[in-house]
């Protein structure tokens, strides 16, 4: 047999589907995801009660000290940045597509089993107590992983900085203002309570209660965080003709988005079924083309 | 009245009022309501003529505080104007006579200037059993206003009661009261509030009297020189507002700092009027937000009487100085610079694979 490249792919496409195959039947839960723990903290946004009026996205600037992220609109200089970004861990959008304007606050969900802290190879990202998804600059070596592996689309690089060393980049996302004792700045100057903060629980049945006070109020009369990508802990409300995909938030399936991906990653690697499989693949075409080779080199001489 | 016509402003000399005192009075007025300062000498000049405006003035369900505010206007003030630049011909309040005698002048003065009269009304009308809530001179309130509406050169709903119902008209409503427009059937000059801005009555009744025209109106009746912009466009706070910076609790540092009264209930982004650019009577920071209250909303139907006074609303219009993004990533387009470079790199590619594949097969064939 010819070492061609056509054999080497075959090789290896049957490593791949043989360590696959072994690694799908694997449940679920057989991963110990993160869990909701009692003393979570979360935070509740109703987008039906908030009027863009943006001083949450100030005070957010003002408690992280963030600088601006100044542009031009309508001829003058405002701190207005189009999305997340290395300056802006909360930022307000705008969703026209009901009846009345409706506005979207963006910030981190907190998931409670978080996408960014599966990926994240350094444990740069991880869990603190009450459940928040904290950022260590310390260990984090800038990958940027987690900016692919969120759904939400929320941990931003400081991609303004592109110095390694000197200026070191970091990633940027709200950690709800765990550094603070009064909890997070948005919360407190919420105008409206359109944003509130408190214990996971209380916020759920918060949230709950004003969906079954008023049937037909609410986007699928339900909210956005208790299941959705394993539950997060930032709920949403959305107004019902306006959906939560409009809203800007992601349909995710009711189990945790590193659950799949993980037992897949895991048990390719548990033991060493891949590598076993490839090696194994490799020595078989190595085996065959051996005599070949030395025919080859016969003829040479 | 007797018309005094030609002779006025030289019986006003003989009193010890120059020409020159009286076209001033005149021009402050016209430059009190906004009227340009010529206005104040073609004022003189119809004063002189004896062009003066009749005006008839209703009381209905009302506490009489329009007419209290009108008392202490000083540009010009109430003896100036209800004396000298328009003729005041019923007000049950101002009139010294009473009874017969003042039912007599109202009567007259409506045959009188047929066609030419200015009917301002205060106060709401009771329509429900058929009006028997409010009578003034054995007349229901209805049969009265439909009665002088019917031949008014203009007519105009001061304050909110008469503009739309006002506190009478506030739930559970029980005499029926709504605004002059709503028994007229037709759309009428209004100027609601609580009390009004006597500016706003005065500027339009000057320009009426001095043009024989009236203000431009939107579709409740209200002039848009006063009413078009809600308080929260032209607040002095709105800064605060901008940069989110609220009131918590009444006499919290920021309160005491003068910051944005929205959560506190502040009516202001509903509430059409021009209290912030035009001082109540001319008392600086006369006004609700001036003196560190939420706005009440007091012009606003639907609004004062109606929402708890501490209670915000939502804001109808975005209100922030610039375009919110939309939701979804924020994505530039690709550039027509960043395509050319991509489409080099790709060719390059298949360039290159091309030119080793041949390699390749020229290596076989040996």
């Amino acid at each position: 047999m010819k070492i061609s490249r056509r054999n080497v792919l075959k090789g290896l496409a049957t490593a791949g589907v043989a360590a696959t195959a072994a690694s799908l039947p694997v449940a679920a839960d057989a991963r110990e995801g993160y869990q909701v723990q009692a003393d979570d903290v979360g935070m509740l946004f109703d987008s039906t009660l908030c009027v863009g009026c943006r001083a949450c996205q100030t005070a957010c600037k003002v408690r992280n000290k963030l600088v601006t992220d100044t542009r031009e609109t309508q001829g003058g200089v405002y701190d207005a940045p189009l999305d997340l970004n290395g300056n802006t861990k909360n930022v307000i959008k705008i969703a026209q597509d009901g009846s009345a304007t409706t506005y979207m606050k963006m910030q981190c969900m907190h998931c409670v089993d978080p996408a960014c802290i599966s990926v994240c190879m350094a444990g740069a990202l991880h869990k603190v107590a009450g459940g928040i998804t904290a950022y260590n600059a310390a260990t984090c070596v800038g990958c940027r992983y987690c900016q692919i592996g969120c759904p939400f689309n929320v941990p931003k690089y400081e991609w303004q900085k592109s110095l390694p060393i000197a200026e070191d980049p970091k990633i940027v996302k709200c950690e709800l203002c765990r550094h603070d004792q009064r909890g997070p700045a948005c919360c407190e100057v919420c105008p409206r309570g359109a944003v509130i903060y408190g214990k996971r629980a209380d916020l759920l049945k918060e949230a709950q209660r004003r969906v079954k006070a008023s049937p037909g109020k609410y986007a699928e009369d339900r909210v956005y965080g208790e299941i959705d990508g394993g539950g997060t802990n930032v709920f949403y409300l959305s107004p019902a003709d306006v959906s939560f995909k409009a809203l800007g938030l992601p349909t995710l399936p009711r189990e945790p988005l590193p659950a799949l991906s993980e037992n897949v990653q895991h048990t390719t690697y548990t033991l060493g079924i891949a590598p076993i499989a490839l090696f194994t693949a490799l020595t078989v075409v190595q085996l065959r083309n051996r005599g070949k080779g030395e025919q080859g080199h016969k003829e040479e001489k | 009245m007797t018309d005094i016509g030609s002779d006025m402003i030289a019986e006003l000399e003989t009193k010890g009022v120059s020409r020159r005192d009286f076209i001033k009075v005149c021009t402050m007025a016209a430059g009190a309501v906004g009227l340009p300062a010529w206005a104040g000498e073609k004022m003189a000049e119809n004063v002189e003529k004896g062009r003066k405006p009749s005006v008839i003035w209703l009381h209905f369900q009302e506490c009489t505080g329009c007419t209290e505010s009108l008392l202490r206007t000083s540009h010009p003030d109430l003896g100036s104007l209800i004396l000298d630049l328009i003729s005041v011909d019923y007000h049950e309040t101002l009139a010294a006579a009473a009874g017969y005698q003042v039912e007599a002048a109202l009567e007259k003065a409506a045959h009188d200037n047929k066609g030419k009269y200015v009917l301002v009304v205060e106060g709401a009308i009771p329509e429900k059993d058929n009006g028997i809530y409010c009578r003034v001179g054995g007349k229901t309130a209805v049969e009265t206003v439909k009665k002088y509406a019917a031949d008014a050169a203009a007519v105009i709903a001061i304050g909110s009661c008469a503009s739309w119902g006002g506190v009478p008209s506030a739930s559970p409503n029980p005499t029926g009261a709504v605004g002059v427009g709503k028994v007229l059937g037709k759309t009428v000059l209004t100027l609601p509030g609580c009390p009004a801005n006597p500016y706003n009555l005065l500027g339009t009744v000057l320009q009426f009297a001095t043009f024989g025209t009236l203000p431009k109106l939107d579709e409740k009746g209200r002039p848009e020189f006063a009413y078009k912009r809600v308080i929260h466009d032209d607040c002095p706070r709105r800064a605060h507002f901008d940069n989110g910076r609220f009131a918590k609790q009444f006499g919290d540092a920021g309160h005491r700092e003068g910051w944005c009264l929205y959560q506190l209930g502040c009516k202001g982004p509903q509430t059409h009027a021009n209290c912030s650019l035009l001082d109540f009577c001319e008392v600086p920071g006369a006004w609700p937000i001036g003196i560190g209250h939420p706005c009440v909303g007091c012009t606003e139907e639907g609004i004062v009487f109606n929402v708890p006074i501490h209670t915000n609303l939502p804001i109808p219009n975005p209100t922030a100085p610039m375009a919110y993004p939309g939701v979804g990533p924020a994505q530039g387009g690709v550039g027509a610079v960043a395509a050319g470079v991509a489409g080099l790199a790709i060719g390059a590619a298949i360039g290159a694979g091309f030119v080793a594949s041949k390699k390749l097969s020229k290596d076989e064939g040996k």
